[in-house]
């Protein structure tokens, strides 16, 4: 079973959500994820200023594997990305949950994070994809 | 498909003491890598790593017209190697129209016995057409389901092979590239040498009885030769230029636009092989594609179907592509426009990115054939 902390709060298409505390939420894709991904040679990046809808694709992880979208997990407009990932993409492998962050968001609607999943329930998900 | 159906090979056990993630690889659950795919691919580039390929498919052709009914059956000339013991020999397999039904290696064993090793997902078809072919001819066709395979690539697979099975593989160490060799022929220890493989290394490729498959893994695991997954295995063929039937070449396509002309003989105007007649009409009325190597000039990933635009000469697709480890680019195969010269875009999600057009391979023997940078790039 892969690390799943429980102050995060998660998506059912893998990605992690960190409530910050000026309002805005950090976002990346779970240890999980990234295993079932492999060696991650690069990323796509959201557009800063760009607004997205919840579950609309922002942005693009590909590993030596495959491509795999990352959603934009609730409504609102991004306010910053981890650049470092253009160059060292595998720090999502590394630490997902840290060095590993894509981006971050200024929620439209805060109410909307309480439509989040909790560790637990993810931790459910994980379990039920790995039978 | 559930995963109880899939089939596993006689390293199963191993894969699993070693870590291995394991997927479902056309009806095969097969090792995927053991933790790193890129650090198996530099294993194998500058050191040794072992692959489990027992899901290929042997074959033995046995009787005094096997030379004859390879003659016809292949694209390539048997001639080349009927008379050399040992001698491998890539060729395609094709269909009366010319289309690729299978890419496969011979080995001349002595003049009435051809061991094949076919693709594993072809495997039904393969035989089937090979059956259909027999006609009379006077050759027994077997397929060696008895027998595993592991294939040990690497600058140093060859010396760490040794160290690790010894006598059972006395005389490898004198075969030449491209030859393989019978040890203990009819024993339980009875292994099948040849200096082939699929990555652009030196190396093995180990055949032996389902029996002794784990044993010999564990030995050459024992000497530090390092368990590598089937995704390291394509990141090296790509680098290495080496095609991978159904994405670089299938039925609909001719070999002569998939990079595999050097493999089609047409020197002997006598030999009338399966294909011929459609080849010959396909280089009369002009081949309209060629196959080649393309590197993406800035960041992204080159996949298989990605479309390529040449400018004023039309459009190509991606058949392979992936992100090399050793070039720390994107690369990949394309079949594009005849005419096209050494720039072209690829259509990548809703980008048009620069690549560059290049001559396979990109790799072989650890070092890079291509020139990476451009002047354009920074």
């Amino acid at each position: 079973m892969s690390n799943i902390p429980q102050e995060l709060k998660y998506t059912k298409s893998h990605e992690w959500v960190r409530m910050e505390e000026d309002g805005t939420i950090t976002v990346g894709i779970t240890e999980h994820a990234q295993g079932l991904l492999g060696d991650m040679v690069f990323v796509e990046l959201p557009e800063v200023d760009e607004s997205y809808e919840a579950e609309q694709d922002c942005a693009v992880v590909e590993s030596v594997k495959a491509a795999s979208d990352i959603y934009c997990p609730v409504e609102g407009e991004v306010v910053a990305v981890n650049e470092e990932l253009e160059d060292a993409p595998e720090q999502i492998n590394v630490n997902a949950y840290h060095e590993g962050w894509i981006f971050r968001l200024k929620p439209n609607n805060p109410d909307d994070l309480d439509n989040l999943m909790s560790a637990e329930d993810y931790t459910a998900l994980v379990e039920a994809e790995e039978h | 498909m559930t995963q109880t159906e899939l089939k596993i090979t006689p390293l199963f056990n191993a894969h699993q003491k070693m870590g291995a993630k394991l997927v479902d690889f056309g009806g095969w659950k097969m090792p995927i890598h053991y933790g790193s795919q890129i650090e198996e691919h530099h294993q194998v580039r500058r050191d040794a790593g072992m692959f489990d390929v027992c899901h290929m498919t042997i074959v033995d052709l046995r009787g005094c017209e096997v030379m004859a009914y390879l003659s016809r059956l292949l694209a390539n000339d048997v001639a080349k190697i009927s008379d050399k013991p040992g001698k491998a020999l890539y060729s395609c397999m094709l269909n009366n129209d010319g289309g690729v039904i299978d890419d496969l290696i011979i080995y001349a064993m002595d003049s009435a016995w051809v061991r094949v090793i076919v693709n594993s997902a072809t495997r039904v078809k393969d035989l089937a057409w090979m059956r259909s072919q027999l006609g009379t001819s006077a050759v027994d066709l077997t397929e060696r389901d008895d027998l595993a395979m592991i294939a040990v690539q690497g600058p140093n697979a060859r010396t760490l092979a040794a160290e690790a099975l010894g006598d059972e593989i006395v005389g490898a160490k004198q075969l030449k590239p491209f030859n393989a060799l019978l040890i203990n022929q009819g024993a339980a220890n009875e292994r099948f040498v040849a200096r082939t493989g699929y990555t652009g290394e030196d190396g093995y490729e180990i055949v032996c009885s389902n029996e002794q498959a784990e044993a010999v893994w564990n030995r050459l695991a024992a000497s530090g030769v390092k368990p590598c997954g089937l995704g390291a295995r394509d990141t090296l063929r790509l680098e290495a230029g080496m095609n991978l039937y159904g994405s670089d070449m299938d039925e609909t396509q001719s070999p002569l636009e998939s990079g595999l002309s050097w493999t089609v003989d047409f020197s002997n105007e006598q030999r009338h092989f399966i294909g011929r007649e459609a080849l010959e009409k396909q280089k009369t009325s002009g081949l309209k594609y060629k196959f080649v190597g393309l590197i993406l000039n800035g960041k992204g990933v080159l996949r298989a179907h990605q479309k390529v635009i040449v400018a004023n000469e039309g459009e190509g697709e991606l058949t392979s592509g992936t992100f090399s480890p050793t070039m720390q680019k994107a690369i990949g195969f394309a079949r594009i426009p005849m005419a096209a010269g050494e720039q072209c875009q690829v259509q990548i999600r809703n980008k048009l990115l620069d690549a560059r057009i290049v001559k396979l391979p990109f790799v072989r023997q650890g070092k890079i054939l291509v020139q990476i940078t451009t002047i354009a790039d920074k």
